[in-house]
């Protein structure tokens, strides 16, 4: 097991680096730089362009920038905006933070109501509860998160004026002033994962409740409610863990139109914008913390998984 | 054994079998019904249409329904109804083009790489890793934003990185499919690999790759909406519902008629062909895991 781990994190590693070269093979193919950008209608001035060439150190190889930038990117030093003035590290940090607590607050009420919901449509497969939720969470699932986020803006917020529909609080204020604004925008997101979540644990209640092991346990007489809780929920419940570490990572890189519609300055935002912008340096170190973020988080999850099957855990033990 | 035999009689009675069972289904039903009613309203709509969509009437500037202006006027005066008819082909395009694209490519070269396995499959696994682990949306703007909003670049992109996770699920139906004694008996009567390829594989990782083919559809139009109403797909005048909702959120406190239309128009589209791809699996006896979109 402990070879795995170290195999798992070795390909974790590997991974983050294509990505961070994918990221910059990316920005230096595609036409226009960090030059072009800044001088705007000047950059036709040769002169002017070399010397801002110059100024941002583009005219060096790329490959002594890009391991002059990814190396900095492991020590947290992720270089200046294209101004030349602001600190990237700074920028992003904030837009992380807000991204952080909406995830959390999502998650808090997401993921118990999903396992909640999963594991009462799986078991009682095809009736009432089942079919109601699970034609709800196929709308949650499918409909683009801008038109029900445009649908709950309408209601709440314009027609019974309960929630403030926007976010006003600048992207530096500390997490507790986002509340309430933030309501709605938790209310899309946990819709949203709750629906992926559940449909997951929904097929795996079922499939562990047609299992050879829980036949045997009801043939033994083992009675149906502690059979579920000690036989069948601990092994439905462990593929939940991947999905959950998807919706993280969803939540903190993906979340981009739910940011828009709500003008909620999370790292998503800023992603847009500065892509608008072309503020390529900012672009590329949102694309490698989000990438490894993925990266970590999936990582997570495959370890946890491990930890928690049987299977592994003794083989551990036994060694 | 569910081996596809290539008499051209046997596999098109099975997929009349196949579409009796999809459409027997409720949900296979519903969403078939909504699909092709969409798709034949964005053949007839420039022609059924009552009003010109990007003709402009100040009079009637965000009014409300009515009977000539059944879904009232937007915030320049245009006929939302003609608006909301109108406001899928474009969708419907870039989408219909890019989705069979990004299949046949991903396809081929999940089949091709699971075929030759190694260490070059290794790699490339480590590359389709890397790609899946940005999120959709930051790829898609930077090559957007360089190259423009037209339909020549949507779809090269959307097919490009919808591709991408397809690779992974033909690899994994390749991996399923190579180690059936056919596979092994081709091999062994000296077949090379495009015809290994061809006539032995395609046909048993075909299933698979239709069901991803329609759950990738969804996806895109997914993803093509939200670019609009992000103000990067498809440029005005031209009627497109995400770019519709987002005109019309703005005014939404006084006028929501301008977001109803579009947002019932592309809620419908995209559960058609999710109940669609869903009732397609279970005719085609696949057990899908519900996945989460990239």
């Amino acid at each position: 097991m402990l070879l795995m781990l170290i195999r798992r994190l070795l390909l974790g590693l590997v991974t983050v680096c294509l990505v961070s070269l994918i990221i910059f093979a990316g920005v230096e193919i595609l036409p226009g730089d960090a030059c072009t950008q800044f001088l705007g209608e000047y950059q036709a001035d040769d002169e002017l362009l070399a010397q801002c060439q110059k100024d941002l150190d583009l005219n060096r190889p790329a490959f002594d920038r890009f391991s002059e930038w990814a190396g900095g990117a492991v020590t947290g030093e992720l270089g200046l905006a294209v101004d030349g003035k602001t600190k990237i590290s700074t920028i992003v940090g904030d837009r992380l933070q807000n991204s952080l607590l909406l995830a959390l607050c999502a998650m808090s009420i997401g993921v118990p109501l999903a396992l909640l919901l999963g594991v009462i449509t799986g078991l009682w497969r095809d009736r009432m509860p089942d079919l109601i939720a699970s034609t709800l969470a196929i709308f949650a699932m499918t409909i683009p998160e801008f038109v029900s986020a445009t649908l709950l803006i309408l209601v709440f917020s314009i027609w019974l004026g309960w929630l403030p529909g926007i976010v006003l609080t600048s992207a530096s204020a500390p997490a507790a002033e986002f509340f309430p604004e933030i309501l709605l925008p938790v209310i899309v997101l946990s819709m949203v994962m709750c629906a992926h979540i559940m449909r997951m644990v929904r097929s795996s209640v079922i499939e562990v409740m047609a299992s050879d092991y829980v036949q045997m346990a009801t043939l033994k007489g083992v009675p149906y409610w502690p059979m579920v809780f000690r036989h069948a929920l601990p092994n439905a419940l462990l593929p939940a863990i991947n999905v959950v570490a998807l919706t993280i990572a969803w939540l903190l890189g993906g979340v981009v139109v739910i940011e828009v519609v709500f003008n909620y300055p999370g790292l998503g935002r800023l992603m847009i914008d500065s892509i608008s912008d072309r503020d390529l340096p900012v672009v590329q170190s949102i694309a490698l913390i989000v990438a490894s973020i993925y990266v970590c988080v999936n990582l997570a999850a495959d370890l946890l998984t491990m930890l928690a099957n049987p299977k592994l855990r003794t083989m551990y033990t036994r060694k | 054994m569910a081996v596809i035999t290539h008499d051209s009689t046997a596999s098109g009675s099975r997929a009349i079998g196949v579409f009796k069972d999809l459409v027997s289904r409720p949900s296979g039903a519903i969403g078939l019904f909504l699909v092709i009613f969409h798709i034949v309203l964005a053949l007839v709509s420039p022609f059924i249409a009552p009003f010109d969509y990007k003709l402009q009437n100040s009079a009637l500037m965000l009014s409300q329904p009515d009977a000539v202006h059944w879904l009232g006027a937007d915030h320049l005066g245009r006929d939302v109804f003609s608006r909301t008819l109108m406001g899928g082909r474009e969708a419907l395009l870039v989408t219909g083009v890019a989705t069979p694209l990004a299949v046949i490519w991903g396809g081929f070269v999940g089949i091709l790489f699971g075929l030759v396995g190694g260490r070059l499959d290794e790699v490339l696994m480590r590359v389709v890793d890397a790609f899946l682990s940005l999120p959709w949306i930051l790829k898609m703007l930077v090559l957007i934003v360089t190259f423009g909003t037209g339909v020549e670049v949507l779809i090269p992109t959307l097919a490009f990185f919808y591709g991408i996770p397809v690779i992974r699920i033909a690899r994994a139906a390749t991996h399923d499919v190579i180690a059936r004694d056919f596979v092994w008996a081709a091999k062994a009567r000296g077949h090379g690999r495009i015809s290994i390829i061809w006539r032995e594989l395609l046909p048993n990782v075909l299933d698979t790759l239709m069901v991803e083919g329609a759950m990738r559809w969804s996806w895109m139009l997914l993803a093509f909406s939200s670019l609009s109403f992000l103000g990067f797909g498809v440029s005005p005048p031209t009627p497109d519902w995400g770019l519709m909702i987002s005109d019309a959120r703005g005014f939404m406190s006084f006028a929501p008629w301008g977001v109803i239309g579009p947002v019932i128009a592309l809620s419908s589209l995209i559960i058609g062909i999710n109940l669609t791809a869903d009732a397609l699996a279970k005719a085609l006896g696949i057990d899908r895991a519900q996945k989460a979109p990239m």
